[in-house]
């Protein structure tokens, strides 16, 4: 009956996905009346204090193999996890590897899904959650008739508050299958909150007339403790790297703060960005699509 | 080698939302629909890539009814060999993964691709769901593949980097901006397309566990402010005071 957590890590530390997810786990226990497990796997600091955000019990799996993530590795052992909890509702973040799981733990499990979650469900006539659609241009409410169900949580769609407090780790028994992907290397771009992750972001297009004028951007961005992007032109011209595209066909975000200068807002760069809370718009044309 | 491709319809990208009046449909009407932007422009042409340089086959694949030829022949004009469609309703991203992964475990493909995501349902499920259903490794989001005949390493998108990994085997995995370049189908392509087969496939029994009970739109605009480009400190002191963003 319990709602299982997924919470993830990156290099040994609690992301701040894992603790929305542990939040909106814990309201979805309250709910149903049921306790909310976290599980982190592998070597990870502090796993106790996801009982700060709503976690009744955690359990970490420190197997050396689970410090990098892979995808058939980790679904089995979330899998056995479930089993042995007995968990109905299982939660993981909207992200990378949360993807890759959501997909995997359905298929395994014989769980319906659904992915990037942006609510409480709601269990009046069952189990229906709501998730966006059509690239952030409509709302869908789905209805999942399984016993066991997993959600993927849209990131910032929900404020973690410290309800609770820092709790004992527990650990179980799992098997560890063996994998046939190899992990080379990791590239980060250190210092920097990932785009779907940012709270802030600074964001800018073709107006910006050439790659050269991207300072001022960058300084807006520094100053603010922002993450920066650009409209897809800007991308695919090679003003900037590919990661930073926003929009219908590139990165969809929901930050509290972007800000557009010389990106005029059309359909399907508004699809990426329509939901975050406040848009600043810079641009000199007051007919701009954004408006 | 031996690769699938797995296509799926959405309507064009500037299409306009708009609902059945109890809000339960979506309304088709007037609506374009193309080919998944990121399965025809990344993973359809990166399969075709390797196709022209290390041999083989590339299979589309479909899960639709017969409404979505069109798209399925397009895919052919872009250079698929052959195409199949399993002639059901995609119902949910588990009923589409079932049917596909039915009918690919018998066919031991080398690489089956998928798009990162469908931009109508922006699932990123059934490529995951299909590498699970045919136990077989998935990268997702590879924004670079590289295959020597024998391993492939791949680049995957992560939050704020790339992974690089290497793969032995068969695998699934789904494409994101950067794996290929968007190529347009020619007058030749068009034309062999109409002769290409496409093979229409009966689907198999799976029970349906998620369905859509209603949609909404988004809450509207909520008034835009125009600020004189003089006046920065009012945007600095709406932006703190106001919308409490900074
Ligand atoms: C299938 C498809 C998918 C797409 N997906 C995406 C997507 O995911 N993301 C995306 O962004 N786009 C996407 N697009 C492209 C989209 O349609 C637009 O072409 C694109 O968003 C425009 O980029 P832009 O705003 O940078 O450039 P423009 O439309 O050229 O706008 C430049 C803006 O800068 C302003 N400007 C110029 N000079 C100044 C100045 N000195 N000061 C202030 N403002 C100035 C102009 O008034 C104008 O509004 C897609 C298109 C298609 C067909
Ligand atoms: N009806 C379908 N038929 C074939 N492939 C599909 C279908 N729906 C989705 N796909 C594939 O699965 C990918 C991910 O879809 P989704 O999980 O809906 O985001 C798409 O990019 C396609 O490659």
């Amino acid at each position: 009956m319990a709602v299982l957590v997924y919470a993830e890590t990156q290099s040994n530390k609690i992301k701040k996905a894992a603790l929305e997810c542990v939040f909106y786990g814990k309201k979805i226990a309250e709910a149903e009346g049921t306790s909310c497990i976290a599980l982190v796997l592998g070597n990870v600091e502090n796993a106790g204090s996801l009982g700060e955000y709503g976690a009744d019990r955690v359990i970490q799996i420190s197997d050396e193999t689970l410090d990098q993530f892979d995808g058939l590795v980790y679904t089995s052992v979330i899998g056995q996890v479930v089993e042995n909890v007995g968990a109905k509702t299982i939660v993981l973040a909207h992200s990378s590897s949360g993807k890759s799981l959501l997909g995997r733990l359905s298929a395994r499990l014989s769980a319906g899904s659904v992915s990037g979650v942006i609510a409480v469900p709601d269990f009046t006539n069952g189990f229906s959650v709501k998730k966006s659609v059509f690239s952030g241009k409509a709302i869908a409410e789905f209805f999942v008739n399984t016993e066991k169900r997993i959600l993927s949580l849209s990131g910032n769609s929900f404020k973690p508050e410290k309800i609770g407090t820092t709790i004992d780790i527990e650990s179980i028994e799992v098997t560890i299958p063996d994998s046939s992907v190899k992990v080379i290397e990791v590239k980060r771009e250190e210092g920097t909150v990932p785009l779907p992750e940012a709270e802030l972001v600074v964001s800018a297009g073709r107006g910006m007339k050439g790659p050269e004028n991207w300072g001022i951007i960058e300084d807006l961005a520094e100053a603010l403790g922002a993450t920066t992007a650009c409209s897809r032109p800007v991308a695919d011209t090679g003003w900037r790297p590919h990661h930073e595209h926003v929009g219908q066909t590139g990165v969809a975000i929901r930050p509290n703060l972007y800000i557009a200068a010389g990106i005029s807002g059309d359909i399907q760069q508004l699809a990426g960005v329509n939901n975050s809370k406040t848009i600043v718009v810079i641009n000199k044309d007051p007919e701009a699509p954004f408006f | 080698m031996k690769l699938l491709v797995c296509i799926s319809k959405t309507p064009e990208t500037t299409a306009k939302i708009a609902f059945t009046d109890d809000n339960t449909e979506f309304v088709t009407d007037g609506v374009q629909f193309i080919m998944n932007p990121y399965d025809e422009w990344y993973a359809l042409v990166r399969a075709l890539e390797l196709k022209e340089s290390k041999g083989g086959t590339v299979t589309v694949l479909n899960v639709g009814l017969a409404a979505n030829d069109i798209i399925i022949r397009k895919g052919l004009a872009l250079g698929a060999d052959d195409a199949v469609r399993i002639n059901t309703n995609p119902e949910s991203a588990y009923v589409t993964a079932a049917q596909i992964a039915n009918f690919a475990k018998e066919e031991n493909y080398d690489m089956i691709f998928f798009g990162k995501e469908t931009i109508d349902y922006n699932g990123s499920e059934v490529g995951a769901m299909v590498a699970e259903m045919l136990n077989l490794p998935f990268a997702s989001y590879v924004s670079n593949l590289d295959y020597d005949g024998d391993k492939a390493i791949v680049s995957r998108d992560i939050e704020g980097g790339i992974e690089v990994s290497e793969i032995s085997g068969s695998f699934v995995l789904s494409a994101a901006k950067g794996l290929a370049e968007q190529r347009i189908a020619n007058m030749k392509g068009i034309m062999m397309s109409k002769r290409k087969p496409l093979k229409v496939v009966e689907p198999v029994e799976i029970a349906n566990p998620v369905s859509v009970v209603s949609y909404s739109l988004p809450e509207g605009k909520s008034g835009v402010k125009m600020i004189d480009p003089e006046n920065m400190d009012e945007l600095v002191k709406l932006l703190h005071e106001e919308a409490k963003v900074i």
